[in-house]
């Protein structure tokens, strides 16, 4: 224990520690200063980063572009509601079927890609056709609700049980932070671990790693395996959280994308990365909904189209994302 | 199943493919030379979509009449928008170039829904509900319309790539680029015309599928997609691939919405998609890399 936590704060700089601490104090205590508004843009903030965490476990550690995480989310999301609506199972335990559901999809994706050699737009492809052929065939389940959506009975009011998930948003809070603090800190294990280097270096240049003795299959298949597996439980939090699923919306597409822009606008395989893309997209949408609802444009896509030209002002000038040039300026860069 | 009707179901899905393997083709030609997957590439179709719908509601124009001035206008936007946005991302990583036509086609699609608001819009040319009577069947007389310009269209992109100079010129860029910058071709400004001619073909086959189906904003991710899948099958980068798989998913699709309920039907292109990446990951008219 004392090993990996040794190997943990490992290279980290000497600034980044107190300021890692300071920053889960802060939002430890955030539900008691906070209203009710801002909670749930820290809840849907934590759900990004979680999710922006598992995803860049693939492309940001190794350099595989899956444009279709939505997958893992809504089986996860399915898995867990399905037991919950059906047989009364609490979530705690729909997780590990949430889990088992992510892992075999992704295995069984993963296995043909990979023995095929099926790699960047290709690959890309392949696991949006995957998610979108899941989506089609889940509107047409009625078992599950088919495209009429599959509720959850909503908690009565005041009524607060952990072990079933039916609570007030301070209780998805905590879950969420949770499950972020520990996404973090897996990630930041798999990263100065061995599997971490071996990743990167199949990232850099495939052939080269193989050369060095890398099983690439091997390692490609745990990255797949590891994220879809680190993903499914975010789709548990959505189904507890929201307690609506629509094929539609869950598999679809746009989550996708919705769920790997934190991680590329925040820096692609850093740690904190994921964090601050999910915090900043976060809030800008938010603050884009207030500041046109005062201006009175409520425009349907007016929205979306300042975020669309956001994002393209970010992918222009800060190819990196927005973590690498923040490091630099706050004196985080890593020890050499 | 009566085989008349199996048969009006495949004519009319051959067809309609032939409008979707143009698109594909826009999409196929921009990868083939600037080695940019257009990932706005269906947004790119619904404005011309639009262009044709607005055209028809305010002076009665037939989106067949509007079709080159349309392509034209979409061969200038492919062109500012490689000469502005995109050539500065060719060398940079492919995450990357996603990144930023995801970021366009966010635009587009949310730009058109202020523009237009939600609602599906239609254009109904006087001869849309005629058909041609073959013997048992019946062809619509759009989708045939449709379907010839398509394949005009392609021919004279074939031509132009086989024949023409400038076409000569893109395809020895396409082949080995630093050989294009030493025998003094302007290669950035071939990449400017490529982008310009695909998104010309998207421009042209918007103006078809006007008149195949209701026109939303949201379409735009829908054909993308299935442009996509048909570049992949036909394989990317190969034009007569593109016009194939274009015939081959509308087929399918046709058949697909026959056989099971037409909300399943692509299903089963996502399930072809998924066999040709397996069995044939360049597609089938696809070269090994």
């Amino acid at each position: 224990m004392t090993d990996w936590a040794g190997r943990m704060a490992g290279d980290a700089p000497p600034r980044a520690l107190p300021l890692l601490a300071a920053l889960l104090a802060a939002l430890l205590v955030l539900p008691a200063i906070v209203d009710s508004y801002v909670l749930s843009i820290a809840i849907l903030v934590l759900y990004f980063a979680y999710v922006g965490q598992a995803w860049n476990i693939m492309m940001g550690f190794a350099g595989q572009l899956s444009l279709g995480h939505s997958l893992y989310v809504g089986l996860g999301a399915y898995a867990s509601a399905v037991l919950f609506v059906h047989h009364g199972v609490a979530p705690w335990i729909g997780a590990f079927a949430a889990i088992g559901a992510a892992i075999a999809a992704a295995a069984i994706i993963g296995a043909l890609a990979f023995r095929f050699g099926i790699a960047g737009v290709y690959f890309a492809l392949l696991t949006i056709a995957f998610a979108e052929f899941t989506r089609i065939g889940f509107d047409h389940f009625p078992w599950i609700g088919g495209s009429g959506g599959l509720f959850l009975p909503v908690a009565r009011h005041g009524e607060s049980e952990f072990w079933m998930l039916r609570g007030p948003p301070v209780m998805f809070y905590y879950v969420i932070l949770s499950m972020a603090a520990m996404a973090f800190a897996m990630c930041r294990l798999l990263m100065v671990g061995r599997i971490g280097y071996y990743w990167r270096a199949l990232r850099e240049d495939e052939d080269a790693a193989r050369a060095l003795g890398i099983d690439i299959f091997r390692y490609k298949m745990l990255a797949i395996l590891i994220s879809s597996a680190m993903t499914a439980p975010a789709g548990v939090f959505f189904a507890f959280y929201y307690n609506t699923l629509f094929p539609e919306q869950i598999f679809s597409m746009l989550r996708s994308i919705e769920l790997i822009l934190g991680p590329i606008i925040g820096g692609l395989g850093t740690l904190f990365g994921p964090i601050l893309g999910a915090f900043v997209l976060t809030v800008l949408a938010e603050v884009l909904n207030e500041v046109l609802a005062a201006l009175g444009w409520e425009i349907p896509g007016a929205r979306q189209v300042f975020y669309g030209l956001c994002l393209l002002v970010v992918v222009m000038y800060l190819p990196e994302g927005i973590w690498p040039a923040l490091a630099r300026r706050l004196g985080l860069e890593r020890r050499r | 199943m009566p085989l008349d009707l199996v048969l009006n179901v495949a004519i009319g899905g051959v067809l309609t493919g032939l409008v979707y393997g143009l698109m594909a083709l826009g999409l196929s030609v921009i990868f083939g030379v600037v080695r940019i997957v257009n990932f706005a590439h269906g947004e790119m179709m619904t404005v011309a979509m639009y262009a044709a719908v607005m055209a028809f509601a305010h002076w009665q124009l037939d989106p067949f009449a509007v079709l080159l001035p349309v392509a034209a206008g979409l061969f200038l936007f492919g062109y500012g928008l490689q000469t502005s946005l995109i050539n500065p991302f060719i060398t940079r990583p492919e995450h990357s170039q996603f990144m930023l036509l995801v970021a366009i086609a966010i635009v587009t699609v949310n730009g058109l829904l202020m523009a237009f608001g939600p609602n599906a819009r239609t254009v109904l040319v006087p001869y849309a509900l005629d058909s041609i009577e073959l013997g048992p069947l019946l062809v619509d007389k759009v989708r045939l319309y449709a379907a010839g310009t398509a394949l005009a269209i392609a021919a004279g992109l074939f031509a132009f790539f086989r024949y023409a100079r400038l076409g000569a010129a893109i395809r020895a860029a396409a082949d080995n680029h630093t050989g294009a910058l030493v025998v003094g071709l302007n290669v950035k400004r071939l990449y400017a015309a490529t982008f310009g001619l695909g998104s010309a073909c998207v421009g042209a086959a918007g103006c078809l599928m006007a008149v195949l189906i209701d026109v939303t904003p949201t379409l735009g991710p829908v054909y993308t997609l299935l442009a996509f899948v048909i570049v992949i099958v036909g394989g990317l980068g190969s034009m007569m691939g593109a016009l194939v798989g274009g015939v081959l998913i509308g087929l399918s699709e046709a058949l697909a919405g026959l056989v099971l309920v037409p909300s399943a039907k692509s299903m089963v292109t996502f399930a072809l998609l998924i066999l040709v990446l397996l069995l044939r990951p360049q597609g089938l008219f696809g070269r090994r890399a």
